[in-house]
């Protein structure tokens, strides 16, 4: 099973981008789960999503304590949502920054890009999830960027979806050269 | 076919196929998702030949599906926690005038104070008003088990309640296999009331009983109740039968030949229940555990529980309802149907207002003897400092 | 029956009520008191509805004295399909019944909603609101007895002021219902902007069943609320009822009047105007007004209203009070 945790504010598309995810995965023939951690999700307060891939029926629903992907959204809420606790051990963390950040997390495989900047390029929007998640394709190849794709489709329609379809492809193939 | 939708979309698409004539809604967390999907539906014309009303509350609600029913069209409502007491006088009315109406509830707790998360509490407090309920494990049951409950409901002429955790099971993307339209309609025909408002065919429902009748007239309710178990089991293996899924039924067992331990449940915990105890039954190297899933909890379904059970020593029942002051519900409902048998009986309250169920604390709840009542997860530091200030109050 | 005189040209002017035909959708056997006003503006309603439907009608009704009366196992006096539910959801429980007929396509049925002014004025009106705000093809006949009559004569919304009730008793310091209180739901209901508005008594049974007629023939939301003098709860003798409404007509206590769409489109006016103290004297709930010790302006704030029911509903016709 792979459990990815995705942390945010309220308003960025968290939740939309764990069900993307969750949908992604369903899309390659996995089972995928899909969840928020259920707080009053109002704009700008800090939001977690979580969602489960796995080749097996997934039955347990407790919150992700331990996971092997962290995305961070907002790097602001990374200290007070302990947005890495528990993370396993060589665990991939992707975080929404244009520049480094220092996460001191061992042997942890981090990468940072400007998803919002790609975002605000792309779509014109500063919504960075489906960004993250063509960034989260390509570092971790736990899902496809044409299920990524596909997810984006099922979730939006018309130019939007043209457009941030495009953006995860950006952050797909940047992502993809520097790994 | 295979889909990954949030709980409250699969629900909705599978009232959708049971083509429902009138649904209500009345918003409430967590389960306005629910309405509103079906809503859609009916706008989007995917649904027709229904309607459907914004009401003003939850008493407008079952008041316009109790109004629907009883004018011959099935009819379909939602509500949680807070919306099931407001409508509670319906509730029983609903059930006293055998209008096979199809609610789904959102479990929910219920304030004060106010919470929005997550327990059993409002589908206890429903219990004994003459209702069925069945409890869903995941999304895929909680879909199912609304294309059997429309069948259940108009065999029985008896309303019916299919519970979903709020949240957990209501808003979490799972895969669901939803059939087609002419898979329900070949299982589920139309509608054929018993009797309803028909200008050619005047009848009166609704009148007053005195006290000469009213007895005999509960009575035939409970044995509309007994009798619920054989048409919810029957149902069950029809349903089985045709859509290759094991949904429904009065309970559900796992790994509990030989079990010496098994742990009750109901609902969507019944999943982390199940993990935690494959991985105790992986280091312990044997069969030690086992799992009992009570999906009809109205009726109760005595004599299974008893069979599934009996072997057992321990028997632990994880419970989302407390009732204060006396300990576990349903707790106390698998102990009189397991009544003679020498078998122990703990209590684990969890999860009450959404609190977080981890297979950490379910493991080490499962395997510690000392206590027969526990609540999980609970802050005895918390607790301390509380019941300390209470008692300085009432020295001074 | 016809009359003779005047060689019968009055033959197209008569009631359903005066019919030996007259459908008798509420017929006897039930345990209404003798002389009650609701049971017997309940039966007017009916019939001309049923009159107007053409047999084609569904009655809701709240819990009360009509239903209490009209069906209490084993007996059931309607000749009509009729439901009973609660106390407050009856115009919710209406909403639902007219929504399984429009989806079966059955428009030609028409749904009456009835209960007192109890389950409509008070626990009855969120229900009511919303059956208003969605504009559901259905008819909400209020029978106005105004107070709980079948509890035992409490004080509602509709109480009038002053007036006595159980929970209303005149005493040294206090005069009957609260004068600052009370609700007017028929304004309340213009207030929505529903299609038809209309108020009735059984003291114009020709008026009564005109207005049943022609809401029944309107789609969408429509109330009407009847008078209905109780004699037990007002304390009057019980051949007196249809009197008694009469005498509240004349001296501008209750209006009858007409609005649709939120506007009033017309009234009764009163002919032979009488002073309000002739309607309050024969009634036991007033009672206390008349006392040795009771203070003569109390009458007068009665009169008052009276007073201003006829100028804002305009029922002086031509004349000033």
């Amino acid at each position: 099973m792979f459990q990815i945790r995705i942390h945010g504010r309220g308003g960025q598309g968290v939740v939309t981008a764990a069900e993307m995810l969750s949908i992604a995965a369903f899309l390659e023939g996995k089972d995928a789960q899909a969840f928020p951690s259920f707080g009053s999700e109002r704009m700008g307060a800090p939001v977690v999503a979580f969602c489960r891939i796995s080749e097996k029926e997934i039955r347990s629903r407790e919150p992700i304590l331990n996971p092997d992907a962290v995305i961070i959204q907002d790097k602001t809420v990374i200290e007070s949502a302990r947005a890495f606790d528990g993370i396993v051990d060589n665990g991939f963390v992707l975080i929404n920054s244009p520049a480094d950040i220092e996460t001191n997390l061992g042997n942890a495989r981090v990468k940072c890009i400007g998803a919002t900047e790609i975002a605000l390029e792309q779509v014109g929007r500063p919504i960075p999830n489906a960004v993250l998640l063509g960034s989260f394709a390509a570092l971790t190849g736990v899902i496809k960027i044409d299920s990524v794709i596909k997810a984006i489709n099922t979730k939006f329609s018309g130019k939007i979806a043209e457009k941030n379809v495009k953006a995860a492809q950006v952050a797909y193939e940047r992502t993809l050269g520097e790994v | 076919m295979l889909y990954q939708l949030e709980g409250s979309q699969a629900v909705a698409r599978a009232i959708a196929l049971c083509r429902p004539e009138v649904v209500c809604a009345y918003p409430i967390t967590p389960q306005t998702h629910i309405v509103e999907g079906v809503g859609e539906l009916v706008r989007n014309g995917q649904l027709k030949n229904c309607q459907y009303l914004n009401v003003e509350s939850e008493m407008g609600a079952i008041s316009v599906a109790i109004g629907s029913e009883a004018a011959g069209v099935r009819s379909y409502t939602a509500t949680s926690s807070q919306g099931l007491l407001y409508m509670m006088e319906a509730v029983y009315n609903a059930s006293g005038l055998e209008l096979p109406i199809v609610m789904t509830l959102g479990n929910r707790a219920i304030g004060s104070p106010l919470n929005i998360w997550n327990d059993h509490t409002d589908a206890m407090s429903a219990r004994d008003a003459g209702w069925l309920m069945m409890f869903a494990e995941n999304n895929q049951e909680a879909a199912d088990l609304h294309i059997q409950a429309f069948k259940i409901a108009e065999t029985l002429k008896c309303p019916i309640m299919v519970c979903m955790d709020g949240f957990i099971l209501t808003h979490a993307y799972e895969k669901v296999d939803l059939p087609e339209q002419e898979e329900v309609d070949e299982f589920l025909p139309p509608y054929k009331p018993a009797f309803s408002l028909d200008p050619e065919s005047p009848c009166a429902i609704g009148a007053m009983v005195p006290t000469t009748e009213f007895m005999e007239v509960r009575y035939l309710a409970h044995l509309r109740q007994l009798e619920a178990k054989t048409v919810i089991e029957r149902i069950g293996k029809e349903f089985g039968a045709k859509f290759k899924r094991n949904s429904g039924g009065l309970i559900r067992t796992y790994h509990t030949e030989g079990a010496e331990t098994v742990i009750v449940a109901m609902g969507s915990v019944l999943g982390s229940i199940k993990d935690t105890v494959d991985d105790l039954n992986q280091t312990s190297g044997g069969n030690k555990y086992g799992v009992m899933s009570v999906v009809s909890y109205r009726p109760f379904p005595d004599e299974q529980i008893r069979e599934a059970l009996k072997n057992a020593k321990r028997v632990i029942v994880v419970e989302k309802a407390f009732a204060l002051g006396r300990g576990g519900i349903l707790s106390r409902e698998i102990e009189l149907a397991l009544k003679g048998l020498d078998i122990e009986i703990i209590t684990v309250v969890a999860g009450l207002g959404g609190r977080v169920i981890t297979k950490t604390m379910l493991a080490e709840a499962f395997q510690q003897t000392k206590n027969k009542l526990i609540f999980l997860g609970l802050r005895e530091d918390v607790i301390q400092q509380e019941y300390k200030t209470v008692l300085d109050e009432r020295r001074a | 029956m016809s009359s003779l005189t005047m060689g019968n040209r009055f033959g197209q002017n008569t009631s359903v009520q005066s019919s030996s035909n007259r459908p008798n959708t509420l017929t006897s056997g039930h345990r209404a008191c003798q002389g009650c006003g609701e049971g017997l503006a309940a039966r007017c309603a009916i019939d001309a509805a049923y009159t107007a439907a053409k047999g084609k009608i569904a009655v809701v009704n709240a819990t009360g004295c009509l239903e209490v009366v009209s069906c209490s196992f084993p007996d059931n006096s309607w000749n009509v399909p009729w439901i009973h539910s609660l106390f407050g959801n009856t115009a919710a429980v209406a909403s639902g019944v007219a929504a399984a007929f429009k989806n079966k396509g059955q428009t030609d049925v028409r749904v009456i909603a009835q209960g007192g002014d109890g389950g409509t004025t008070d626990i009855g009106m969120g229900c009511l609101s919303g059956m208003f705000d969605r504009n559901d093809d259905v008819l909400y006949i209020c029978y106005d007895n105004q107070a709980y009559m079948n509890t035992g004569v409490q004080r509602s919304s509709a109480t009038p002021a002053l007036a006595r009730t159980a929970t209303t008793m005149p005493n040294s310091q206090y005069n009957g219902s609260d004068p600052d209180t009370g609700k007017n739901v028929p304004d309340i209901a213009m207030a929505h902007g529903i299609p038809y508005v209309a108020v009735a008594s059984v003291g114009n049974i020709h008026d009564l069943e005109h207005k049943v007629a022609k809401a029944i023939n309107i789609r969408g939301a429509k109330y009407i609320q009847i008078h209905c003098p109780c004699p037990l709860g007002w304390g009057f003798p019980t051949a007196e009822t249809i009197h008694i409404a009469r005498l509240a007509l004349k001296s501008g206590m209750y209006p009858l009047f007409e609005a649709e769409n939120g506007v009033l489109v017309g009234s009764t006016p009163i002919e032979d105007r009488i002073p309000v103290e002739e309607y309050l004297r024969v009634q036991k709930r007033f009672a206390h007004l008349f006392g040795k010790n009771a203070a003569p302006e109390n009458v007068g704030i009665l009169q008052e209203i009276a007073n201003r029911n006829i100028k804002k509903y305009r029922l002086g016709g031509m004349s000033d009070e």
